[in-house]
């Protein structure tokens, strides 16, 4: 027996007779040594970076940024700072995702039942449409909408027109924009009727659980939502007025001005996003649906339910639970697609702080990793939330 | 025993990386760009993804260009052979990333020399092959006969990650008038947004917008306005740091056009080692000039650069002028023809 085979066994024998430390130990040595190669890359890179006279940190956010960007939710212009154009950036992802989710998941729930239809059409429709569409890459849908379908846009001089007040042309959709006086009274007012009206059904099925009184839930909720925000717009003189776009024609170049707009761009990731993801929806869904037991039907319909209060009050609860721990990866993933949106022009993160920030001021890795830990931030913080709405509608053990 | 184990096996994946690391990164600093060059045969040069006239790829590969001349004639000087160079086509984002990793030691690709670029990011220009200036492309049938013609609301078409993202900011500030800009990563994808009618204008350099102009459906029924709003000179750029690599890239543009001042060509080169002039002497090479030993080449890299390439005015004539971008040469003239190209004497 070798010197260090004695020595490494007295260890061993140590660590037996003290199994607390047996158990640290890997993991201490784990830690250490991440730790040590996180160190080392940074170090190498922070001492290849002044090698080279590359400048570095985090100092340029408050720079100028001297570059403009076509669409904001917040004020943007050329004299306002790389950090304002983070966010704005970091608001247009925002905005496409939650966008894209509402209507992926709209679009998934009626395509997921409609292939289950037993009219053949129906299904046959919803086949087709979840085959082609789950089927062909991201990036050539996304050149489909934008480079060919909203091409097929007249020209602004040309628009078409709805309802007098809605142009749609190659350079976007134009329409009015509202012009409210009081609104911070309507929004309040909407709040307290949407309160009002949770707690009246809390009420109501309090009641109906108690003394077995059914009260016309529906229609007096319904009640409320009318009653209260009309008090509210006659008592504090809530107004509206609308601005429309003005097609001008100066110096041969027609423009809509005023009102308000959606760039193609934008119209050409939501569809894309949310056509693209909703197939996937779509699938979970007739999975969910699948997976409830016949007998769960049989059993509701046994005791007198309707077809509609079985699929309200027995399947659809229960599928959700399936539907909804996979479509929360469907989530994370449009909302990391959106970063195609570089590709069509739509000023999200990747295409203003990504890139035009990146190229004006050549802080790579800072930049890069800002960005990388936004898209972390959002990812997770829908998986929270996803986990939450799980854990609520899953199943109450007693 | 298995815990023991597991740990000297992390350990010595530690080490392992370690000293893999260390060695890519020490060996890096010792060596100069010029010696590694030598060794490995050919120059790694930057290119754009495809811009006629300046750095574009036929249907076999073959780079052709004035940006790409720059890349030949540091070949011809250090290698012997114009053809000893590797292209590698990037885009506006990705160009100094490349160039500061290594992946390229030239970039000669339609870039701009501006101060941030030159002193903040560890970068150093060499010199200017091409004088441009940014201007604006419009239908001819909107009538428009100046950039003082635009009004609010105007739609904008342009790339990212350019000065020209700059520029055209400054340029409308200064109107007051209110833009939309519709910024894309490549330039394919403006061209074909501009052409659809997405945007009322095109902007980039000049030289730009009419090599992209012969890519629209119908090219005669777009101008590009006379104004110039900004100062784009473009030129190779090197890593900073890399003295001799630096002067060799420099002088090697330098000589180039030197030796169109003098009369110099690939035609008569040979003739011309019988000049008596001093300084025609010096670029091809004659018995006596030295100045190839002081940038650690041999005497006569100049001449192989004139004899393989051409001077500028014979890589101007071919690329740019005779393929109808820009037949006039305006400031990429001679100083002495009444144009700016002016280099610091090759002596």
């Amino acid at each position: 027996m070798s010197f260090i085979q004695t020595h490494l066994e007295k260890i061993d024998q140590y660590l037996n007779d003290h199994p607390k430390i047996k158990f640290l130990l890997p993991q201490v040595i784990l830690i250490i040594f991440v730790l040590s190669i996180i160190f080392y890359f940074s170090f190498n890179a922070s001492s290849n970076l002044s090698a080279r006279g590359i400048n570095t940190g985090f100092g340029f956010l408050s720079n100028k940024a001297s570059f403009d960007i076509q669409f904001s939710l917040i004020e943007f212009n050329s004299s306002m700072t790389y950090g304002r154009a983070y966010l704005v950036g970091l608001l247009n992802t925002i905005l496409v995702s939650v966008i894209g989710i509402l209507f992926a998941t709209i679009l998934g729930f009626i395509f997921g039942i409609l292939r289950l239809s037993s009219n053949p059409l129906a299904s046959g429709l919803a086949t087709t449409y979840i085959e082609f569409f789950r089927n062909v890459s991201l990036l050539l849908q996304l050149f489909f909408w934008y480079f060919t379908v909203l091409r097929l846009l007249p020209q602004a001089d040309n628009s078409l027109v709805f309802f007098d007040t809605i142009y749609a042309n190659i350079k976007g959709i134009y329409f009015p924009e509202f012009i409210w006086t009081n609104l911070s009274f309507l929004i309040y007012g909407l709040i307290f009727t949407f309160i009002s009206i949770y707690f009246f059904n809390i009420y109501a099925r309090r009641l109906r659980e108690n003394s077995g009184k059914i009260l016309p839930q529906f229609l007096i909720s319904l009640g409320i939502l009318i009653i209260l925000p009309t008090l509210v717009i006659f008592m504090f003189g809530v107004g509206v007025e609308f601005s429309h776009p003005k097609l001008e024609v100066e110096m041969g170049i027609a423009n809509y001005i005023g009102g308000s707009s959606i760039i193609p761009e934008f119209l050409a990731l939501a569809f894309a996003l949310s056509i693209y993801t909703s197939t996937f929806i779509a699938e979970n869904v007739r999975a969910g649906i699948l997976g409830i037991d016949k007998g769960q039907k049989e059993a509701a319909a046994s005791i007198g339910l309707t077809n509609t209060q079985i699929l309200r009050l027995v399947v659809i609860p229960q599928a959700l639970r399936i539907i909804i721990p996979p479509t929360t990866n469907q989530y994370l993933n449009l909302t990391k697609n959106s970063s195609l949106a570089a590709a069509i022009a739509y000023p999200d993160i990747v295409l203003v702080f990504a890139g035009t920030a990146l190229m004006q001021t050549g802080r790579a890795i800072e930049i890069v990793t800002i960005t990388m830990l936004t898209y972390l931030t959002l990812s997770i913080s829908i998986s929270i939330f996803m986990n939450w709405y799980n854990k609520k509608v899953s199943l109450t053990e007693r | 025993m298995k815990n023991i184990m597991k740990a000297i096996g992390s350990l010595s994946v530690l080490a392992f990386v370690l000293t893999a690391c260390g060695d890519g990164g020490g060996a890096k600093k010792a060596t100069s760009t010029l010696d590694t060059t030598k060794s490995q045969g050919f120059v790694k040069c930057g290119v754009s993804q495809g811009l006629p006239g300046f750095s574009n790829a036929d249907a076999s590969g073959n780079w052709t260009g004035i940006d790409v001349d720059v890349c030949r004639a540091v070949a011809a000087a250090v290698l012997g052979d114009a053809n000893k160079v590797k292209y590698t086509p990037l885009s506006a984002k990705e160009r100094f990333t490349a160039l500061q990793a290594g992946e390229i030691d030239v970039l000669s690709r339609n870039t701009t020399w501006t101060l941030e670029r030159d002193a903040s990011i560890g970068l150093t220009f060499v010199g200017v092959n091409f004088y441009d200036g940014q201007g604006f492309m419009v239908r001819k049938a909107t009538g428009i006969k100046s950039v003082n013609d635009f009004k609010s609301g105007v739609k904008v078409c342009t790339n990212t990650g350019t000065t020209t993202e700059l520029n055209m900011a400054d340029f409308f500030k200064s109107k007051g008038v209110q833009y939309e800009p519709v910024v894309f990563e490549k330039a394919d994808e403006v061209v074909q947004a501009y052409d659809s009618g997405r945007c009322d204008t095109y902007t980039t350099d000049k030289s730009g917008l009419a090599a992209q102009r012969t890519k629209l459906s119908q090219p005669d029924d777009h101008v590009v306005l006379p104004e110039t709003i900004s100062k784009e000179p473009l030129g190779p750029v090197v890593r900073q740091g890399d003295a001799k690599w630096e002067d060799v890239v420099r002088w090697s543009l330098n000589v180039w056009i030197e030796a169109e001042e003098y009369g110099v060509n690939s035609g008569n080169i040979d003739s011309m080692k019988e000049s008596k002039n001093p300084a025609i002497q010096r670029i091809v090479g004659a018995e006596g000039t030295k100045n190839g030993e002081a940038l650690g080449l041999d005497n006569q890299w100049s001449y192989r650069i004139i004899k393989q390439i051409g001077n500028y005015g014979e890589s101007y004539k071919k690329h740019i002028a005779d393929t109808g971008i820009l037949p006039d040469r305006g400031p990429n003239n001679l100083w002495t023809k009444g144009g700016i190209l002016y280099v610091p004497p090759v002596r």
